[in-house]
């Protein structure tokens, strides 16, 4: 037959790949009537990375029949979708950014809700002589006059932000070829430093997460309040859409500084590695434990 | 080296214990794809064939825009949709019904088919360019009308057609930049074989982005060992 | 009888260049016509326009008393068909090559035309064979086959047996000559093989940068030649 090429063949083909495409595209956007409510949370990858929101999350959509979509992506991208009004809710760390975001009116609520802290790693050769130095602009001054090799995320991320602030506050501009600008994940950027024998400013979670696989570096400097790192919740301004749920946005923020669930944050992470990953900071919580 | 083949053997296990998270994400990604590829075959076929074989004013400037949208980086489509369907962005406050709210599935589906229907069109627009000219006016001449030839061409480079389905699937499978941008990578609705992988790479889950690299890779195999068979019972 | 053609200062260029240039030529149903020439005077786009698929730049050109334009119905249009130097065939067999023209004209089961037209060529035994492997000589039959199972009207031929080996040669003479002997079809040959024309035309047409220079029966063009260019190209002494 003639006819028989063309049509039959395309039709194979695109058939084998979107067989499933076919059954479930039409129903999968159309909710049901018992459908959970949706609620977006933009967060930062550390909360997400960590596995903390997959600890905490199942408590409350269970409780409140909700469905919460995380979009984990950079805490400047994460208060920009916000700012678009494509997210509900917020759980970021960048506490001047988190301030102008509230004072340009682009979120209704802001709370505390806890801190986690960072920390300058390093290899155990140490070459900048920086172990156990309590104070991390020291440590700072001390890499870059050993000009020791150094990765820094370079994509003005929350991490990179704080890096930038320790940075200035140690009155060095850092350049040269001892200074690498990443621009990636911080599980790439430790991996990196692991393979360069570097320095790097990494989250406590992340650290800990890749040192249980292997990760060579070691904890230099930590402790110092300079390197805490807290994080806050928003609600996102219902006026910037109709499509914004703010009262499950207030619900959420009312569940997450309660008492029992700071308790819970206080907890995770002891299991797995031997300490806690965040420290809850929420006002309920300070009352409660004064 | 070792955490490579543990990867490769953990994304095995996964994909033969069954495991529901895995398959969730495969059919999630062939599920996007697959839309999206089967939306760029509706536009993009005809539109190679037409700047294929139609001479018309503006022509070099359709092709010259196509063969810039098959280079297109994902991530600045993603971007580009992104502010498309932003609650505040250009069609998202309009409410439309058929515009689809970011950080879903539809939304992935308009990405991806952005990405699709160039490069659809551009290898269509090859392959028809490349079918003898002479074809057409001969099948004329056996009383083919204008529409009917046109078919004939089509039909001659369906090979070519394939390949161009195949390439068009094969760059949207594998990118992650635009469905991140616009999914969102969200659990259990928009996370797909790349988004995982990104996540698993972020988390230090090295040999489990390894095991599902190896998933996609597989599924890559897969798609080409069937367009070579479909290709090869022609020969 | 009303001549089958009829052209009327067919004029034909391209960037410029005159390529046909036809004052007056009537064609009769039922002959056979051969036009010779050399290369590049304008006999294959000749043949385009007799088939309708380019239109004279200014002047007629009637067929079966219709002007021919991109108006023309398909009806008539599909009376006409052409034979090329060159047979681009299409990516499948042999059977279906043939059957296309009868398929684009509602005909499904065209099994035994097919098959008859393919015996009478010697490609009998081919008709389940890709047309890509066919030799140069096969393939140009199998053009002729696709051409004549249309019984058409008018069939044009653009040098149909260059570049042949005498065996082809033959074969594709026999059938014209069978074609054109049941007398319902007008045959028209582009040649530049002058003892073709000779064994088989029955007017013949010298054709020179686009103009008709001479046409007469064939045993005058080529034993009593009136134009000096025909005596010339007859005798192979033309420079060109």
């Amino acid at each position: 037959m003639h006819t028989k090429s063309l049509l039959p063949l395309l039709m194979i083909i695109v058939l084998l790949c979107i067989l499933p495409a076919a059954c479930t595209a039409v129903a999968a956007p159309v909710g049901e009537a018992s459908e959970p409510a949706r609620l977006i949370l933009a967060t930062t990858t550390s909360t997400q990375d960590s596995g903390l929101l997959e600890y905490l999350l199942p408590d409350f959509e269970k409780a409140y029949n909700a469905k919460i979509e995380v979009i984990a992506v950079g805490s400047g991208q994460a208060l920009q979708t916000g700012k678009d009004g494509n997210a509900d809710v917020l759980l970021v760390h960048s506490p001047a950014a988190e301030k102008t975001f509230m004072e340009e009116g682009h979120g209704v609520r802001r709370e505390d809700v806890m801190y986690n802290d960072f920390v300058i790693a390093g290899p155990e050769s140490d070459p900048a002589k920086i172990n156990g130095l309590t104070s991390a602009v020291e440590a700072f001054k001390a890499i870059a006059s050993a000009q020791a090799l150094f990765v820094s995320r370079g994509d003005d991320s929350g991490t990179h932000v704080k890096e930038k602030s320790i940075w200035k506050a140690a009155g060095i501009e850092p350049s040269g070829g001892w200074y690498f600008q990443a621009g990636d994940s911080m599980g790439a950027v430790l991996a990196m430093s692991d393979e360069k024998s570097a320095y790097t400013l990494s989250d406590r979670a992340t650290y800990l997460a890749l040192a249980k696989k292997g990760l060579a570096l070691k904890v230099m400097v930590e402790g110092d309040p300079v390197l805490f790192n807290p994080y806050g919740v928003i609600a996102v301004n219902p006026a910037k859409s109709a499509k914004i749920n703010n009262g499950l946005a207030n619900r959420f923020i009312d569940w997450i500084i309660s008492v029992p669930v700071q308790e819970k944050i206080a907890h995770f992470g002891n299991e797995k590695f031997g300490q806690s990953l965040f420290v809850p900071d929420s006002g309920p919580w300070k009352a409660a434990n004064p | 080296m070792q955490q490579i083949w543990q990867g490769i053997l953990q994304g095995l296990r996964l994909l033969f214990t069954g495991d529901p998270a895995l398959w969730r994400i495969i059919l999630l990604s062939a599920k996007v794809s697959g839309a999206a590829l089967l939306i760029s075959a509706v536009m993009g076929i005809p539109l190679g064939a037409i700047l294929g074989l139609v001479k018309f004013p503006g022509k070099r400037l359709i092709q010259a825009a196509i063969y810039t949208g098959m280079g297109l980086p994902p991530v600045v489509v993603g971007l580009a949709v992104y502010l498309l369907l932003s609650r505040n962005g250009i069609l998202g406050p309009l409410n439309l019904p058929w515009v689809p709210e970011l950080f879903t599935v539809p939304a992935m589906v308009l990405a991806q088919v952005i990405l699709a229907t160039p490069l659809v069109a551009g290898y269509t627009m090859t392959a028809v360019a490349e079918v003898d000219p002479a074809l057409r006016l001969q099948m004329q001449s056996l009383g083919a009308s204008h529409a009917q030839s046109l078919l004939a061409v089509l039909r001659e480079a369906h090979l070519g057609v394939i390949v161009a389905l195949v390439g068009g699937l094969g760059g949207i499978i594998s990118e992650v930049g635009a469905v991140m941008m616009v999914g969102g990578n969200v659990e259990g609705s928009t996370r797909v074989l790349t988004t995982a992988i990104m996540l698993e790479t972020r988390r230090g889950n090295f040999d489990l982005a390894i095991g599902l690299g190896f998933v996609l890779l597989l599924l890559a195999f897969l798609i080409n060992v069937g367009a070579a068979h479909l290709l090869g019972k022609e020969h | 009888m009303a001549p089958v053609f009829r052209l009327e200062s067919a004029k034909k260029s391209y960037a410029g260049r005159t390529v046909v240039d036809i004052d007056r030529l009537e064609i009769d149903p039922g002959e056979f016509l051969a036009i010779v020439g050399p290369s590049g005077a304008g006999k294959s786009t000749l043949l385009r326009l007799l088939n309708f698929l380019e239109y004279p730049d200014s002047g007629k050109i009637y067929y079966a008393g219709q002007a021919s334009s991109p108006a023309l119905p398909l009806e008539l249009r599909r009376q006409v068909t052409t034979v090329f130097q060159r047979p681009v065939l299409l990516r499948d067999n042999v059977e279906n090559n043939v059957a296309y023209g009868l398929r684009l004209r509602g005909l499904r089961d065209c099994h035994a035309e097919v098959r008859a037209v393919l015996g009478r060529l010697g490609l009998g035994k081919l008709h389940r064979a890709q047309a890509r492997s066919l030799s140069s000589g096969e393939a140009q039959r199998v053009a002729l086959a696709r051409a004549i199972v249309l019984q058409p009207a008018v069939l044009l031929l653009d040098e149909p047996s260059a570049n042949l080996d005498p065996y082809n040669i033959g074969l594709i003479e026999d059938m014209l000559r069978e074609i054109h002997q049941a007398g319902r079809t007008t045959v028209l040959l582009v040649t530049h093989n002058i003892f073709q024309a000779k064994r088989l035309a029955q007017r013949t047409a010298l054709m020179l940068e686009g103009r008709i220079i001479e046409i007469s029966p064939t045993s005058e063009f080529f034993e009593n030649p009136r134009d000096r260019r025909t005596r010339a190209f007859v005798n192979g002494e033309m420079i060109y």
